[in-house]
């Protein structure tokens, strides 16, 4: 069964290259480009992997995964921030939420897509 | 018969021998071994205060009313000496640091050296002393003229005699001024320092101690058999039985302290006390005895007064015999003037008349040589301390001033003060002497001298304030003095000129132009007769009260300047600093040392400048010879040398004209500021320039804040289009069997993020030069619409793209601004671009519309246009519709609404519109979209 992807960003030309990437290596992918969106989907179709940008209108992408980190349902969803926030101060506080890892914008697409496997790979 | 050369002989050899005195004195003084480095010598000195006014005043005073006429008098200065020694010893300590020469270089010196001062206090001393003075004149020729007469006792009233008296009181004069003359200036040196002269002085005080004992010993002891004998048959004359006891009543009381208190002043505030008591000083420590030394003296002065005035009045009442007329018009008669056997007596003159009636040849001649000494004592030490402050504080500031005189070039200047002091002298006298020729024979000594008392006490706020109140200041001590000084003048002057017929006697009845207010007799209407005030009362009454509320108030609401304050410290702080004087100089200053020595030269005389000189080298290890530029510590020593000749003021002046000022370091600044009140001021003003600093820092700090976040803000927005453009050039390039659709898409992407990234850059750039004002704005005549349109063509295919609707609500009114073109389009499309991407992402709709609008403003039209751009999108909050037009403002997290991180456009735009004087800002609701307006100004 193909692994789940939910990528929320509200650039839709950065959009466009996750998910080609995403589908690319067989995973099933969705998007939102705000984080009601996003947290509309998580509890409805349960992605295993949660590509997620920080900077959002309305709610941002440090709420969404703190809301994220809060039930115990999701607490197994992996959580990769992307964002073109770099400062070690913006890292440490996405890490600090419990997510993943932090990956920053530009990127390079193997980075990201090994990154993803490597995380799914645990949860089998 | 006493024959009048006898006396004259008599007289000139007692001056003599004061002389030779004198001459030992300065010769014992310049070996080195001071006779009057001795307590006793320096306790008699200070007995220069008793004067003619002590020796046949106070027998007068005692027969008019008893002890209560003069004992206060001399109680006054038993209190200060036994009370008010600390203030004394405060005084002479200055003084000694400061090498006072004067009470006036005293003040002065107080008050930041100020010239102005030692000239006011200078001139209210010469003219509060030349009724003192005069009284001194009279009381030599009237003794003269008395024992001329011998064995007559008779006191000239008709009108020849009189000028005879007064032709006495002229020789007499001049022969005091020229005694005075050659006992103070004998030197070429003018120094401030006389010992010669202390010693004649002690001497003085000696032979007219014993002279009126002597007297007052043949009266109690020789007429009657000591006192109980003595008092017993004064008790049976009614008249003078009444003045056994004090009458007490308001009138005595007030008179009574009054006296008291100007007595306490006058003891160091007349200049020749001042001189005696802290100039002529040898060693502090001799204070401690003249404290109790001088009030012993006074008693033993004192102590026959009483029986020498009621041994006079018994016997004028033998005279009268059994003419019950006589007796009837006796106490009208005591009123000063007391008719003897074959004509008028003063009852002042009771000492020698007494004894010329009982024709006791040799004792008589003795108490008038007592008298004289008395009073030649008092008119040679107080023109002597006049005649230098005349010289120092008066005539040499203006001849130094005065450059036709080319005083600076002159080498040596010390004869040129001597000749000054000299005539200050010969004019000082002349002034008593007219004083006594128009005035005098009006008024008893008492009278007179009290008025001179009136004078002196005006200087006691200034002093006593000075020593102990660092806040009084040189505007305070003047406004004091002169107030004072002119209110002395008004109420006691002015009557005593008015009785003597020079001014209408209408102005002491109905007041100047018949105002009563200003009356000088009872000023501001002050019931004097109510109250019981006498006239001196009265007038120290005012004069001190208008003299001390102007010196603390003008004290208060006036600011020292720096040397003020230095003086100031250096006063009131005499004994706390331990720091010597010349180390704590106010000379932050070099001079050549040649330079420096030839200053001296010229007042002080090669041979003591030389000698002053090799002792500071001495002291100090220099030596002269390598010695080329002398240091802040010798400038001051040479001031403080010149201070000793010319006073403080002009010694400042001097030096201050050979040295050159070196800049203050700070630390030096600090130094002098310390311990004054200044320092409190400035500390003040550093704590608020550190917080002035500290919050420039702050805002320093929150710049650099902001311009990091800036940084930021512009990397980021940099980042998003690299993002996509790295990522999709990466799949196109990785991915071989990718689809052309797909191909084309994504290049085209990244073709679109190329641009925005240019767009970017651009923005930045831009937004760096409105900063910093490099731009240059194309300023032309347009309408507004153009604009939009143009801003409408190059932002249409982003529009379209979003499928959003564009609506316009462009107003019929052409809206004509001045602007630069290119940057007003830039604001349209930074605008249009942003509502683009906020609008609704279904169905997005963006109104652009442009209004004019035209006030009356006064009779000019104001118009108008205004230009807005209204999205639906998801709008900003509130909160932060104010700073999304600041700079660095841009990334705002956790805001709801719209994210700030949209670039810079909307600072730039900012910029834009101010430099077009006109004003943008946005109108929105969370969710329900925004608007952003700007107007500028309508060209017609």
């Amino acid at each position: 069964m193909k692994k789940k992807i939910l990528i929320v960003d509200d650039e839709p030309n950065i959009i466009v290259p996750l998910e080609f990437l995403m589908t690319q290596n067989h995973y099933d992918v969705q998007t939102a480009d705000t984080g009601e969106k996003a947290l509309d989907l998580i509890s409805r179709w349960k992605p295993d992997l949660i590509l997620l940008d920080i900077m959002l209108p309305g709610m941002d992408g440090y709420e969404v995964c703190q809301k994220i980190r809060q039930g115990k349902e999701f607490s197994q969803t992996r959580i990769i921030f992307l964002s073109a926030m770099a400062r070690s101060i913006d890292i440490a506080k996405g890490m600090g939420l419990a997510a993943d890892d932090y990956i920053t914008k530009p990127f390079a697409n193997d980075y990201v897509v090994s990154k993803i496997k490597e995380l799914l790979a645990d949860t089998d | 018969m006493l024959e009048q050369k006898i006396i004259i002989f008599v007289s000139f050899g007692y001056m003599g021998l004061l002389f030779a005195i004198a001459f030992w004195g300065d010769k014992r003084a310049e070996a080195g071994k001071s006779i009057i480095s001795n307590p006793y010598i320096y306790a008699l000195s200070l007995a220069v205060y008793c004067t003619a006014w002590t020796f046949y005043g106070s027998v007068g005073a005692a027969s008019t009313s008893g002890a209560t006429g003069f004992l206060n008098i001399y109680l006054g200065p038993t209190l200060m000496m036994i009370l008010g020694w600390p203030i004394l010893r405060k005084i002479i300590c200055i003084s000694k640091i400061n090498r006072i020469t004067s009470i006036a270089d005293f003040i002065a010196s107080r008050y930041g050296k100020s010239a102005t001062i030692a000239g006011a206090v200078t001139i209210i001393a010469v003219l509060g002393i030349v009724p003192y003075m005069s009284v001194q004149i009279k009381a030599i020729s009237t003794s003269f003229q008395l024992i001329s007469q011998y064995p007559n006792v008779y006191m000239a009233q008709t009108a020849t005699p009189l000028s005879g008296t007064k032709d006495t009181a002229f020789f007499v004069a001049i022969l005091l001024a020229l005694f005075a003359v050659v006992f103070g200036t004998r030197h070429l040196e003018a120094t401030e320092r006389h010992e010669g002269l202390v010693a004649a002085i002690a001497f003085e005080s000696l032979v007219k101690l014993v002279a009126i004992l002597s007297v007052g010993v043949f009266i109690t002891y020789g007429l009657y058999s000591g006192f109980g004998d003595l008092f017993a048959q004064a008790s049976l004359v009614p008249y003078i039985r009444q003045l056994f006891v004090m009458e007490v009543n308001a009138a005595t009381f007030t008179g009574w302290y009054n006296a008291l208190f100007l007595a306490m002043m006058a003891i160091f505030l007349l200049p020749r006390q001042f001189q005696v008591i802290v100039v002529e000083n040898v060693d502090e420590n001799h204070l401690k005895k003249a404290v109790w030394l001088f009030p012993m003296y006074l008693l033993a002065i004192n102590i026959f007064v009483i029986p020498i005035a009621f041994g006079g009045m018994m016997y004028f009442f033998e005279q009268c015999g059994s003419d019950p007329v006589c007796k009837q018009t006796l106490p009208q008669a005591f009123d000063g003037i007391l008719r003897f056997a074959n004509g008028r007596v003063d009852a002042d003159y009771f000492a020698l008349t007494l004894l010329m009636a009982k024709q006791q040849q040799g004792l008589a001649l003795f108490a008038f040589l007592g008298g004289m000494s008395a009073a030649t004592g008092m008119v040679i030490v107080e023109t002597i301390a006049l005649s230098t402050m005349v010289c120092n504080d008066l005539v040499m500031p203006v001849l130094l001033r005065l450059p036709f005189l080319k005083l600076e070039q002159k080498s040596d200047l010390s004869r040129l003060l001597l000749i000054i002091r000299r005539v200050s002298i010969l004019a000082i006298v002349l002034l008593g002497y007219l004083y006594f020729h128009y005035v005098v024979e009006y008024y008893s000594l008492v009278s007179i001298g009290m008025i001179s008392f009136a004078a002196v006490a005006q200087f006691s706020p200034a002093v006593i304030g000075g020593i102990f109140w660092k806040g009084a200041t040189r505007r305070g001590a003047l406004f004091g003095l002169l107030a004072g000084f002119f209110t002395w003048m008004y109420t006691l002057v002015l009557p005593s000129l008015a009785q003597a017929g020079f001014l209408s006697r209408e102005l002491l009845t109905y007041g100047p132009l018949g105002v009563d207010l200003l009356n000088p007799s009872h000023l501001f209407g002050l019931d004097v007769h109510r109250l019981g005030i006498n006239q001196y009362t009265h007038a120290v009454f005012w004069s001190m009260a208008v003299n001390i509320g102007l010196f603390i108030g003008v004290s208060l609401f006036s600011r020292q300047n720096a040397m003020e304050r230095r003086q100031a410290t250096l006063f009131v702080d005499v004994f706390k600093s331990s720091v010597e004087s010349e180390k704590s100089s106010f000379w932050r200053a070099t001079a050549s040392v040649v330079d420096l020595r030839t200053l001296l030269e010229r007042f002080l005389g090669k041979t003591r400048t030389e000698d002053a000189l090799t002792l500071y080298a001495r002291e100090h290890h220099i030596n002269w010879e390598q010695e080329l530029i002398a240091d802040a510590g010798l400038v001051s020593h040479a001031e403080k040398l010149l201070a000793g000749a010319i006073g403080s003021a002009s010694a400042l002046v001097m030096v201050r004209s050979v040295v050159e000022e070196e800049p203050l370091g700070m630390d030096e600044i600090m130094h002098i500021l310390d311990e004054t009140q200044q320092m409190i001021i400035y500390s003040r003003e550093l704590e608020k320039a550190t917080k002035d600093l500290e919050a420039a820092n702050e805002r320093l700090k929150e710049l650099d804040r902001l311009k990091n976040e800036f940084i930021s803000t512009v990397t980021h927005e940099l980042r998003t289009p690299l993002t996509s453009i790295r990522s999709l050039a990466e799949i196109v390039h990785n991915t071989p069997d990718l689809d052309t659709r797909k191909q084309h898409v994504f290049v085209g992407i990244i073709i679109k993020e190329s641009e925005r990234l240019t767009r970017l850059i651009n923005n930045v750039l831009d937004f760096q030069k409105i900063e910093s004002g490099q731009i240059q704005w194309q300023m032309t005549r347009l309408n507004f619409k153009e604009v939009i349109e143009d801003a409408i063509f190059s932002t249409g295919q982003l529009i379209k793209e979003k499928h959003i609707a564009l609506t316009f609500d462009i107003s019929t009114m052409p809206g004509v601004v001045s602007g630069d073109k290119d940057r007003l389009i830039q604001v349209m499309v930074n605008l249009i671009s942003n509502a683009v991407k906020f609008c609704h992402t279904q169905n997005g709709r963006i109104t652009v519309g442009m209004q004019v609008k035209i006030e009356k403003i006064g009779g000019n039209d104001k118009g108008w246009v205004t230009i807005f751009v209204k999205d639906n999108g998801i709008g900003i909050d509130k909160g932060d519709q104010e700073i999304v037009f600041q700079e660095f403002r841009q990334v705002i997290s956790g805001s709801k609404g719209r994210p700030l991180g949209t670039g810079i456009g909307l600072t730039i735009s900012k910029h834009i519109i101010d430099a077009h004087k006109g004003r943008i800002w946005v109108d929105s609701e969370l969710g329900k979209g925004a608007t952003f307006f700007f107007e500028l100004p309508l060209l017609e």
